[in-house]
């Protein structure tokens, strides 16, 4: 643990000081570029946080497995928590360059899409009463939700689109130093992910502990 | 024959259940007491198959039930203090139904027999909403019974029964029971039935705290009372 | 498919003896639509984006009084543990809700039709079969996912009130796909131009008429 926690810091710094410092500055968006390391990291991490949950549900509801559950809650929560940052990350770079906070291009209607149906998945889980239930609820929905999502992007894209072209000083592919600093912070974010897993695991077996002792001083 | 082998239901971390084991004959009527939160609910429902056990089995003639479900299923009947019953239908629509879920032969025919057994025949047609409590009660008697099963499982058949409603239901299952079915009913009031059942079996806590063949009221009580004070 | 059929006929029954279901689905039909037409004041060349949509949000706003009102028949005196009690799949206790919200929804779509066509002024003779195809698919759509996400709604504390929740942003690509088809077939243009969205649709309702049958029993089965 205490060496993940410090390769999790180290990497952080790092991948602040490559994007900042390190990374050439973009031609044409200049330096509010920059954002879209972290904004691509906050997407990576949410796309697997959501990936497991989906694969958690559906052990979950094959074996029955607590274990399952606690995993597929705690990595929704950060999942929720990564994508609204890559919303944030995303709306402050598109001020400038696309000269809006927001378009209903695909990629933005999928993600708010996605973003809305974890926020749903998490209301559900807080409604649905005893653990058990809602544990089942909470996976049948976050199923459908995930398969939802190829619809969600293919009938947004039928609608319109406009995609925008992010790496590329003078339009030559991704430049050396862009690619090593947005792996960086792919690096960092993945760690970070991990670290908060773990730790919003442990969380929940901790108040499992609780209940049991509780139920037994009854 | 019933037979009950380790069973455990746990809920997240809370166990309903912990470990049970018990047998009960043919045509053995066996009182399930206990007070509330004592997991007889629990108990009933993994029996009848709509809830699965966390550990455990339970088998009916040495057929697995959660194997066999669908064939265990015929062979129950159920009745809850819920009534389960459709309440836009009337009793008579609401047994057709169901006989034709167990894929009784001559639906119609069966569920207007049933109803005259059980003296419901005069109102079959009204809508089960517009019934008083003990009468829906007895319709989920019928509704358990269409498809004949031998095994009748109750749980807490008499709350919120009057004490008409009390004294039908008692006289129902008093035929039953000479009939030779196999009755397994919870309830946590003693005084009803107590009379007719062959043993008591007390559930505190998840657990089998005794199961006895002495149904004599008196020393039932007792024996619960100083069980209940050791407890606590 | 005998337990399906005397599914779908025990809800038939059901329904119409009270007949609440069917009158408020429908008043509350009339109502969205007459008041997007007052509220949006249409002049032509807007009418023809803005009112496709407005048919089909209509269409999604009383399915779902309808959803919610078709499980809470069996959640009345938990009629539906006297289905799981009876030795049947539970894939065809879902298909015959499926079947049978299905039924309802259609029959207030259809009816809903006469009433859009007038404040709207449509013709839709031209187009009518292609767009009841269009009707038909989306409301399998709404009705596949409806159906499953109706028990889970009514089944939490939240009850009705987390339907909506849970349905729309789930139901979108119908959405998205059939105002798209309905908008280009009342501006004149044939159903083949419309071939991918109605591709997807397609998609969305054999995904989700699976996943129906294989979730279903984690929802109403007791835990």
């Amino acid at each position: 643990m205490i060496i993940l926690l410090v390769l999790t810091v180290i990497s952080i710094i790092a991948s602040l000081y490559a994007s900042f410092i390190y990374a050439p500055t973009e031609l044409v968006m200049g330096d509010i570029q920059r954002i879209f390391y972290f904004h691509m990291g906050t997407v990576w991490v949410a796309t697997v946080a959501f990936t497991t949950v989906f694969i958690a549900s559906i052990m979950f509801l094959k074996s029955g497995k607590r274990k399952w559950d606690i995993l597929a809650l705690s990595s929704a929560e950060i999942g929720v928590l990564f994508i609204t940052l890559t919303i944030i990350t995303g709306s402050i770079w598109a001020k400038p360059i696309w000269g809006t906070w927001w378009t209903w291009d695909p990629q933005l209607t999928t993600t708010f899409i996605l973003w809305i149906l974890y926020i749903v998945y998490l209301i559900l889980r807080s409604v649905a009463g005893d653990n058990v239930k809602q544990a089942r609820f909470a996976a049948v929905f976050s199923i459908i939700a995930f398969i939802d999502l190829p619809l969600v992007y293919i009938s947004a894209r039928l609608k319109r689109g406009i995609s925008p072209v992010v790496f590329g000083p003078g339009g030559g592919g991704i430049e050396s130093k862009m690619l090593i600093t947005m792996l960086i912070t792919f690096l960092a974010c993945t760690l970070l992910f991990i670290i908060l897993l773990k730790q919003r695991i442990l969380y929940e077996k901790i108040k499992d502990n609780l209940r049991l002792l509780k139920s037994r001083a009854i | 024959m019933i037979s009950v082998n380790n069973l455990q239901k746990t809920y997240g971390v809370i166990s309903a259940l912990k470990g049970l084991h018990f047998e009960i004959s043919k045509g053995e009527f066996v009182l399930i007491f206990g007070p509330n939160g004592a997991g007889k609910s629990t108990l009933l429902k993994i029996l009848s198959t709509i809830l699965a056990p966390t550990e455990g089995e339970v088998y009916i003639d040495d057929i697995n039930i959660y194997k066999n479900s669908h064939e265990i299923r015929s062979r129950i009947g159920f009745v809850s203090h819920e009534p389960f019953l459709y309440e836009n239908l009337s009793a008579l629509e609401n047994l057709v139904f169901f006989a034709g879920l167990y894929n009784v032969d001559n639906p119609l025919n069966k569920a207007k027999e049933i109803l005259e057994t059980l003296q419901l025949d005069a109102r079959e047609n009204e809508l089960v909403r517009n019934y008083s409590r003990g009468m829906k009660q007895r319709v989920a008697l019928a509704r358990a019974l269409i498809h004949e099963p031998d095994i009748l499982y109750l749980d807490e058949p008499f709350s919120g029964l009057d004490l008409l409603g009390t004294s039908i239901i008692t006289n129902i299952l008093k035929n039953l029971k000479a009939q030779g079915k196999t009755i397994l009913m919870s309830t946590h009031s003693f005084d009803d039935c107590a009379d007719l059942a062959h043993r008591i079996l007390l559930l505190i806590n998840g657990e089998i705290a005794f199961m006895t063949s002495d149904v004599n009221k008196d020393h039932f009580k007792q024996k619960y009372l100083e069980l209940v004070s050791i407890n606590n | 498919m005998k337990t399906i059929i005397s599914i779908v006929r025990k809800d038939f029954i059901s329904e119409f003896r009270s007949r609440d279901m069917f009158i408020s689905m429908f008043t509350f039909s009339l109502i969205i639509i007459f008041v997007f037409n007052l509220v949006l004041d249409l002049t032509s060349n807007i009418k023809n984006i803005v009112s496709p949509a407005v048919l089909w949000i209509t269409f999604l706003f009383s399915g779902s009084i309808g959803l919610s009102r078709s499980y809470s028949l069996e959640k009345e005196s938990e009629a539906i543990k006297g289905l799981l009690l009876a030795p049947v799949d539970r894939s065809l206790i879902y298909m015959g809700k499926f079947f049978s919200n299905l039924i309802f929804l259609l029959i207030i779509e259809i009816i809903t039709i006469p009433i859009f066509i007038i404040l709207f002024n449509y013709d839709f003779s031209i187009k009518i079969i292609e767009i009841m195809l269009v009707i038909f698919l989306g409301t399998i759509g709404f009705s596949s996912v409806g159906t499953l996400f109706s028990a889970i709604s009514l089944n939490t504390r939240l009850r009705e009130v987390l339907l909506p929740i849970l349905y729309f942003p789930i139901i979108i690509p119908v959405l998205l796909n059939a105002v798209r088809i309905t908008r280009s077939l009342l501006s004149g243009e044939s159903l083949s131009s419309n071939s991918s969205s109605l591709q997807v649709l397609i998609a969305f309702d054999i995904i989700f008429l699976s996943a129906g049958i294989l979730l279903y029993e984690y929802v109403i089965e007791e835990s």
